[in-house]
């Protein structure tokens, strides 16, 4: 949490230090009121005051009070601004952080958690200092005033106070106790509730088909019971906190003017109107105390949570980007190739790929297959640096990839993820997206790319056409229509090399051969690196290579590989018949 | 003269501190909502009662209270003109005080658990109607409502509707009775005090709610501010990669300075603003107190009221002020209140499936041929603006294996779901053994049908509660039986519990081996029908031969339909249907719509060009 707040900068430093000012003004005018006030009373009920007199004093209380308001509304803009700002700024720093992080520290994370952090985290936080910043300046600085304002007057009233900021303490202390941790467990249940339901909305076809409902209705009425009960504990445990809070404040003030009677009592007589002045004074400075007690206690019930979400910040600010920049922005050519790459997880034990070298050359087509797991993906994930190579190189144009600067190295590649990335824009902002160093496509160029990608004839069937606004998460185009918009998007964008990573798979054979036999007349000198998974797709591959649990076992035409490679046989016979692959 | 400060801390639920400055949302219809809400809490009637009775009492108490306060000062007071001090009547006083005290506090500590107690049962017999109404509802609810949204109504809303209900309800009671009581109290006492009181709280007040119709609106935009910002970060951060790759950085950077900026700004404002609130009731507070005092001393001077009513008039004054600021608060919370419970009452009101009450027709597992009829079937989803399936008529004869196959978007699926009953047909029928869906419940057709989807659906629990799920009766032997025959029993025994190892999201069950274990739950259910939609298509080539097998051999003697996008899965199917755009163009075994060489033939061949 202190770690976080070294991201104000100096103007709000500057600002909270106007604002202790200001609070310190703030307490001074508010403690200086009672003191007026019991003027007042003690006017007013003697007879044969001046009216002037009351007049007078009342002016100086509306003005301490009109003083206090004023002070207590600019710290309040100081502090919104503060705390805005504060947000605003560690929201800039974690966003530009994830968009930093390599692919497998956003998975250990996970896209969600690193949405919660972004977004609730950081308002959780901002609330804290927002609140926490007024109270925590306030509230110690209220309570040593008038804590001295008091002390001298009796020691019988020092105690009966002392005695109920103990009890709040006590009280407080108690709660945190018992209630702390059973915060942690309802917030497991809430997960809980959310995962039953979000279970029952993503399976509902299988639940209905399996006539389980009621099994899901069971199991979640059991969590729900679990949190009811658990919530209910809570919250009646506070139940205590705000009577006891009463009881503590009317207790004190009675046992005050009840200890206060017997010392007028007992006093002298020229003494005794100074004593009762003193009790009235007393004992509204007591409630000032004990009012500062319960601020303080507040923070100390908001730090945990807020402690949690600096936590969860500050793990994602910590993590450090392993993808570094290079320095190349210059033109060079040569061939795509990795040199003996091998690849794990950090922190894995195994690696995932072994030895892996390739070449492709300008205007070749080279594809990847092999079975789920073998690697294929990860190995073309290393081109436009997702992941960096654990050993060995992989060059792009002759020059290991990080080497170059990230920007420029972008700027040659097209790639097509296996699930469609469609942003909330239009279809023509989707296809245009981004920057490849030379500008925007002009609108005939984004019109060629959708009619390579075979998109033209229903974009052209849509509403308004090219500037139809495809929701986000594209609800209102189908899978294939997506993935199509989403290679037209790497078309537009003229790169030297493309990458096909399992795009193909979410088209239909018919329209998948159409757009590759398109895209290779469009795109002639371009060198293309595919992952598929059907055979078909890549029969007719330059240079295919087979990997199996992260090695190459085979590398070849379609007709070598059938001959020499066993993986292959097996994949091609898996989907073809014996006759088919023969012909 | 009893001045305590009589600012009640704000209610503290489990959340407490941090649910201070969240937005009211509007509701469309307040009044509407607030009246559903109390039928809804019929149940709950006597307890409610009780606690607003005890808010009230402990009001009350609060309006005498002070009263008895300035009466221990009085007798104070007395003892320091005269020499002796009346003890007895000061202990008396003070006895009845603490004694009023303890049963104020009683009160609220009462009412807060009987409150707590109504808020948290409510919000869970709410969870629980809204779960059984997702299983009520047809699916194409579901086609149009995310799951986001119905998630938020299910957590945010009625934890909304609990909390803020456990706070307005008891607050607003106490807070008007003391308001009311309190006024008259005044009038009671001395009219032109109680209008010097009230006209100086009045001018605070007016200040008060100006403010908090504007932070109000400021707090709305917030609100749609933060949900733009979130929109756009969930989208970068859901597409990582292509930002990377397409340089998108820039682009996205400067709508996320913009958006975060628009949301600085209205934080800032909305901020300031409820920051406002309290100093400035303390202020109101302060300026009335001095009113009361002078107006008091005039009216003193010229013997109008005697000083006993200054005393009091200034705790009433404390008294009054307090709970308008409460009230507001309270309105506000409500309203939030009423908002959310809007949504929830809406998800409740959405129109159910069609009741079966009155189906009487059984087909038993047992005596089930395995015949299946469409006749001329036409459906359409309602916001399409043609028929998805267009007069559709085929026949499965008992036994045989049935493939559908066609391009994206031709309505295979929707086929499955029309057989399923989950969604009702327009024209036509769908027969099974000859009797008419429409005269069978649904519950009755999902247990003559085993389904694999394509999404392979596994909830948190067990390898084994997965593949059991909700069949009864199933012995372990049956289990690794079936685990066999998939080749999932290797598998399962590699992992760290075997068959009790918990599955969660992110462990190292890929998605070709969870598709295994829904083939696997699948074969368990023993029925008559078998459908597989894609269900093989998160498996590798390979291991898919070997789930065919386990499948061929899992729907002999069973009726079954198989829609693949591999035709290769399908080539040895009894019957193919060709599907498209809702129609079957073509049908018959491989052999024979490869020598027609029309559209299958087109697209069989289409698999080996390049």
């Amino acid at each position: 949490m202190f770690k976080l707040l070294n991201n104000l900068g100096k103007k709000e430093w500057i600002l909270a230090l106007i604002c202790l000012v200001l609070i310190v003004g703030q307490v001074w005018l508010e403690l200086k009121m009672p003191d007026y006030m019991s003027e007042i009373t003690v006017l007013v009920q003697t007879e044969g005051s001046q009216m002037s007199e009351i007049l007078k004093n009342g002016g100086y209380m509306i003005a301490c009070a009109l003083g206090s308001l004023i002070s207590a509304a600019i710290v309040g803009y100081l502090v919104a601004n503060i705390s805005a700002t504060f947000s605003m700024n560690i929201r800039k720093k974690l966003f530009s952080k994830v968009e930093a992080l390599a692919t497998h520290e956003v998975k250990t994370f996970s896209t969600s958690s690193l949405i919660t952090r972004t977004t609730n985290d950081i308002t959780q936080i901002q609330m804290v200092v927002a609140m926490g910043l007024q109270l925590a300046i306030k509230a110690p600085i209220t309570a040593v005033w008038a804590v001295t304002k008091i002390l001298n007057k009796s020691w019988q009233w020092s105690a009966i106070t002392a005695v109920g900021v103990l009890i709040i303490l006590g009280v407080i202390t108690t709660l945190m106790i018992i209630v702390l941790p059973r915060f942690k467990r309802v917030q497991k249940l809430i997960d809980k509730i959310n995962g039953l339901t979000r279970e029952n909305l993503t399976g509902i076809r299988v639940v209905r088909a399996f006539n389980a409902e009621k099994y899901q209705e069971d199991k979640f009425e059991k969590v729900n019971t679990q949190l009811t009960n658990q919530q209910l504990f809570n919250q009646k445990a506070f139940s205590v906190l705000s009577p006891t809070m009463y009881l503590v404040m009317y207790f004190l003030t009675l046992a005050i003017y009840f200890v206060g009677a017997y010392l007028i009592k007992d006093a002298a007589m020229a003494d005794k109107i100074g004593i009762f002045g003193d009790m009235v004074v007393f004992s509204s400075y007591a409630m000032q105390v004990i009012m500062s007690f319960l601020m303080l206690a507040m923070i100390f019930m908001m730090w945990p949570r807020a402690e949690v979400s600096a936590n969860r910040i500050n793990e994602v600010l910590d993590t450090d980007i392993t993808i570094k920049d290079g320095t190349i922005d210059k033109d060079t050519t040569g061939e795509v190739g990795t040199v003996d790459v091998s690849f794990k997880y950090p922190d894995a034990e195994e690696y995932l790929l072994k030895d892996i070298s390739f070449k492709a050359k300008r205007g070749d087509t080279v594809a990847f297959i092999g079975s789920t797991g073998s690697g294929k993906s990860t190995l073309i994930n290393l081109i436009p640096r997702f992941y960096d190579a654990t050993e060995g190189e992989v060059l792009v144009d002759g020059v290991n990839v990080k080497e170059y600067k990230q920007e420029f190295l972008h700027n040659k590649l097209g790639y097509v993820p296996q699930k469609a990335v469609i942003f909330d824009d239009t279809v023509s902002n989707n296809v245009s997206y981004g920057d490849n160093g030379i500008g925007k496509p002009s609108e005939k160029k984004i019109k060629e790319a959708i009619e390579v990608a075979q998109a033209k004839e229903f974009v052209e069937k849509m509403d308004d056409k090219y500037d139809t606004h495809i929701a986000q998460g594209g609800t209102n185009v189908s899978g294939g229509q997506k993935q199509r918009l989403s290679i037209a998007r790497a078309i537009a964008r003229d790169p030297e090399i493309y990458i096909f990573d399992d795009s193909f798979s979410a088209l239909d054979y018919k329209t998948d051969s159409v757009l590759r036999k398109a895209l290779k007349k469009y795109t002639k000198d371009a060198t293309c690196l595919i992952v598929a998974q059907r055979i078909g797709t890549i029969m007719n591959a330059d240079k295919i290579i087979v990997l199996d649990e992260g090695k190459v076992v085979g590398q070849g035409t379609h007709k070598e590989l059938l001959k020499n490679c066993e993986v292959y046989k097996q994949i091609a016979l898996s989907q073809l018949s014996k006759e088919e692959l023969d012909s | 003269m009893a001045n305590i400060n009589e600012t009640r801390a704000p209610r503290r639920g489990p959340r407490g501190p941090m649910g201070g400055g969240a937005p009211a949302e509007k509701a469309k219809d307040f009044k509407g909502a607030i009246k559903r809400l109390f039928s809804e809490l019929k149940d709950f009637r006597i307890l409610i009662a009780i606690a607003l009775i005890l808010a009230m009492l402990g009001s009350i108490l609060s309006i005498i209270a002070p009263n008895k306060l300035s009466e221990l000062t009085d007798e104070i007071q007395k003892g320091l003109m005269q020499p002796v001090m009346n003890m007895d009547a000061i202990k008396s006083i003070a006895l009845t005080l603490a004694g009023f005290y303890i049963a104020s506090a009683l009160f609220t500590f009462i009412e807060s658990l009987a409150m707590t107690d109504v808020a948290n049962k409510f919000a869970k017999r709410l969870r629980t109607r809204i779960t059984e109404k997702i299983n009520k509802l047809p699916l194409k609810y579901f086609d149009k409502h995310s799951t986001g949204d119905i998630l938020s109504r299910v957590t945010n809303d009625i934890d909304t509707i609990a909390q803020s209900m456990n706070q307005s309800l008891g607050t607003l009671v106490s807070s008007v009775t003391l308001f009311l009581g309190s006024i008259i109290m005044m009038f009671y006492t001395n009219w032109i005090m109680a209008i010097t009181a009230i006209v100086s709280s009045l001018l605070g007040f007016i200040l008060m709610f100006v403010i908090l119709g504007k932070s109000q609106k400021y707090f709305v935009a917030r609100q749609e501010e933060l949900g733009r910002l979130n929109g756009h970060i969930e989208e970068i951060y859901s597409s990582l990669n292509v930002v990377k790759v397409y340089n998108g950085t820039k682009q996205s950077d400067e709508k996320f300075d913009k958006l975060n900026r628009d949301v600085y700004d209205a934080n800032r404002k909305s901020q300031f603003l409820s920051g406002l609130m309290q100093p400035i009731m303390n202020f109101i507070g302060n300026f009335s107190y001095v009113m009361v005092c002078i107006v008091g001393a005039l009216l003193t001077m010229n013997n109008i009221i005697s000083f006993g009513v200054i005393v009091a008039f200034i705790t009433y004054v404390r008294l009054f002020t307090n709970p308008l600021s409460q009230i507001a608060q309270s309105m506000t919370s409500l309203q939030t209140t009423a908002a959310a419970s809007e949504r929830v009452f809406e998800f409740v009101d959405e129109e159910e499936m069609p009741s079966e009450a009155n189906i009487t027709k059984v087909l038993k597992k047992e005596d089930v041929k395995g015949e299946v009829d469409f006749e001329n079937v036409v459906f359409q989803y309602d916001d399409n603006d043609k028929p998805t399936i267009n007069n559709f008529s085929a026949k499965a004869l008992p036994g045989k294996k049935i493939a559908i196959v066609g391009p994206t978007g031709a309505g295979k699926t929707t086929l499955v779901n029309l057989l399923m009953k989950f969604y009702d047909i327009n024209s036509g029928d769908i027969k099974i053994d000859g009797v008419s869906t429409k005269e069978l419940t649904r519950e009755n057709i999902h247990e003559l049908f085993t389904m694999v989807l394509q999404d392979t659906w596994l909830f948190n629990g067990t390898v084994k509660e997965n593949i059991v799920y909700n069949n009864e009766n199933v012995t372990d032997e049956q289990i690794v039986n079936v685990c066999k025959q998939v080749g999932l029993d290797h598998f399962i025994r590699t992992l760290p519990q075997s068959y009790n190892t918990v599955l969660s999201d992110n462990d190292s069950v890929s998605a070709g081996q969870r598709q295994l274990l829904t083939i696997a739950r699948g074969i368990l259910q023993q029925t008559p029908f078998l459908i597989l939609d894609e269900a093989t298509s998160n498996v590798d080539t390979r291991t898919e031969e070997l789930v065919q097998k386990a499948m061929d051999k899992l729907s002999e003697g069973k009726t079954s339909f198989i829609i693949a996008h591999r035709l290769s899965t399908i080539k040895n199917a009894d019957l193919i249907l060709v599907v498209r755009d809702g129609n079957i163009v073509e049908q018959g075994n491989h052999e024979q719509l490869m020598k027609l060489n029309g559209f299958y033939a087109d697209l069989y061949n289409s698999q080996f060009e390049l």
